[in-house]
């Protein structure tokens, strides 16, 4: 599948220079050119953490976490000098954004990730990306090396291609290189404190560290210029068309209509709209239409932007079979850690298969909205949690499927294509068949 | 008095559902559909406290612990 910009987002926003500016849809410009368009990065001397406080920068990864309070955390966690991480894993298929950086911009990612590392003192500055994104990023890497450009060596790892491997404490344990990529219970020592080899560890979303790149060279107001006071700048988003995924850079606090370029008379084909990827939620179509580019507006909608996955969901599909496989697909995704995540979600994605694609009758939707609250909270990580939310507000949003497949059965749009990306084949269990 | 509230944590890595925690401590503790501990919401009581520390001890897989919160 081919990227595509969108044409507005192709030319700079009116009031400055944003992530996607200049970007034509091919490949990376080259070093450079890259210092042609923005510059030297800056370390505004040493004020950079606060520069960022000011921004009110929050991190892109899924969590929105204030990047500041995150740098001030590992810088003083201790005494030994830290580690920090470009994450550009992005295992969350529906997601695209990250790889369309590293591919196109890969030097905002870079320069982000060393004013992190210069402002950390950081020993060790990694870039830890999917086996295709690698020779791009090497060859980056390579170019900024023949330039000298920068204070510290920057170094590659291989992310897997699995659900949970850009989880923070997941992407620690790769690096440390004993168990793969999976998820460890933190508790009360976050990888902050301890994470690669025991270091305080930075682990930061790769578009998190591109708008790190331009604040470092434009300042916090010149940030703030774009969005609402309490929600600045801008944030990428992947919007799962059925021609293709589409990059856009959002306006934060912007209506997500315009932003994602669905407009109500695309919404009338719709029959819900997933945000926030497969840990995030369904809206309906109507509810859609009226949020804005915002976290505090899209959880008050019970849905979260997360990461910026925003997947329509077109009426001629069946949701409840797009569910199902979804959720099979989560089911496979985990650790195989933690006992409730691995039976509930296994159970899940059953009953869910059952309704989607078994006979009318059934058991309703008592039995999954019980195991929603069976798993959620009750893992290492939040992986459980996520899919009990996609599923219990898919039930809402999908309510009149719901009604008719328990009346009539399987219906006719079950055959049809998915719609949503997963990676690798979904194995179904055999339905129950009923007497 | 104490200012300091008692909290049972569980592992879910290393928990693997022997269930010994939930026969000595029902008042706390819950096993779910699978067999795995459902801990109480609320503060380890502490007419409750030995009992905890109790099954923080003999929990086979070391998967519990009490850990101390400022209230």
């Amino acid at each position: 599948m081919s990227l595509t910009l969108r044409d507005d987002a192709r030319t700079a926003p009116t009031a400055g220079k944003r992530l996607l500016h200049g970007l034509s849809g091919t490949r990376d410009p080259g070093l450079a050119t890259h210092l042609d368009r923005w510059g030297d990065p800056r370390l505004r001397d040493g004020r950079l953490v606060d520069e960022l406080e000011e921004s009110g920068l929050v991190g892109h990864g899924g969590a929105w976490f204030p990047v500041a309070a995150k740098w001030r955390a590992v810088a003083g966690a201790s005494r030994r000098r830290s580690v920090v991480i470009a994450n550009g894993a992005e295992s969350e298929p529906a997601s695209r954004k990250d790889a369309f950086l590293l591919a196109h911009a890969p030097h905002l990612v870079l320069d982000g990730l060393v004013l992190a590392a210069t402002a950390l003192r950081a020993q060790r500055a990694i870039v830890y990306a999917p086996a295709r994104r690698i020779p791009e990023v090497e060859a980056a890497i390579a170019e900024r090396h023949g330039r000298r450009l920068d204070p510290i060596s920057i170094e590659i790892a291989e992310a897997p291609d699995a659900f949970l491997a850009g989880q923070e404490s997941a992407v620690v344990s790769a690096l440390n290189g004993r168990r793969g990529a999976i998820p460890s219970f933190v508790g009360l020592t976050p990888v902050r404190e301890r994470g690669v080899a025991g270091r305080p560890t930075l682990v930061q979303n790769a578009e998190t560290l591109a708008h790190v790149a331009l604040i470092a060279r434009f300042g916090a107001s010149w940030f703030r210029e774009l969005g609402a006071p309490d929600n600045p700048g801008t944030m990428l988003l992947t919007v799962n068309r059925q021609e293709g995924p589409l990059i856009a850079e959002a306006v934060l606090g912007s209506s997500l209509c315009q932003a994602t370029g669905l407009h109500h008379e695309d919404l009338a084909q719709m029959r819900g709209v997933l945000l926030g990827g497969y840990g995030g939620a369904w809206v309906s179509p109507e509810v859609f239409g009226t949020l804005e580019v915002s976290e505090k507006a899209a959880r008050r909608a019970g849905a979260t932007l997360g990461a910026g996955v925003v997947a329509p969901l077109p009426r001629d599909v069946c949701p409840l079979a797009e569910m199902a496989d979804v959720v099979r697909y989560m089911a496979g995704q985990g650790a195989g850690q933690c006992g409730p995540c691995v039976h509930g979600l296994a159970e899940l994605a059953d009953a869910l298969e059952q309704m989607a694609f078994g006979a009318a009758g059934g058991r309703g939707t008592d039995r999954i909205l019980e195991i929603c609250n069976l798993v959620e909270g009750r893992g290492a990580c939040r992986h459980p949690d996520g899919v009990a939310r996609f599923v219990r507000s898919g039930l809402g949003v999908f309510a009149d499927e719901v009604t008719s497949h328990q009346r009539r059965g399987c219906c006719t749009q079950t055959g049809a294509p998915r719609v949503l990306p997963v990676v690798g084949r979904i194995t179904r269990r055999r339905l129950v068949s009923r007497a | 008095m104490s200012h300091w509230s008692l909290d049972l944590v569980v592992d879910p890595i290393a928990c693997d559902g022997r269930g010994l925690c939930a026969e000595l401590l029902p008042e706390l503790i819950a096993l779910d559909d699978w067999g795995y501990p459902i801990i109480s919401d609320v503060d380890v009581p502490p007419d409750l406290a030995r009992e905890a520390l109790e099954v923080v001890r003999i929990c086979p897989k070391l998967a519990l612990r009490l850990e101390r919160r400022s209230p």
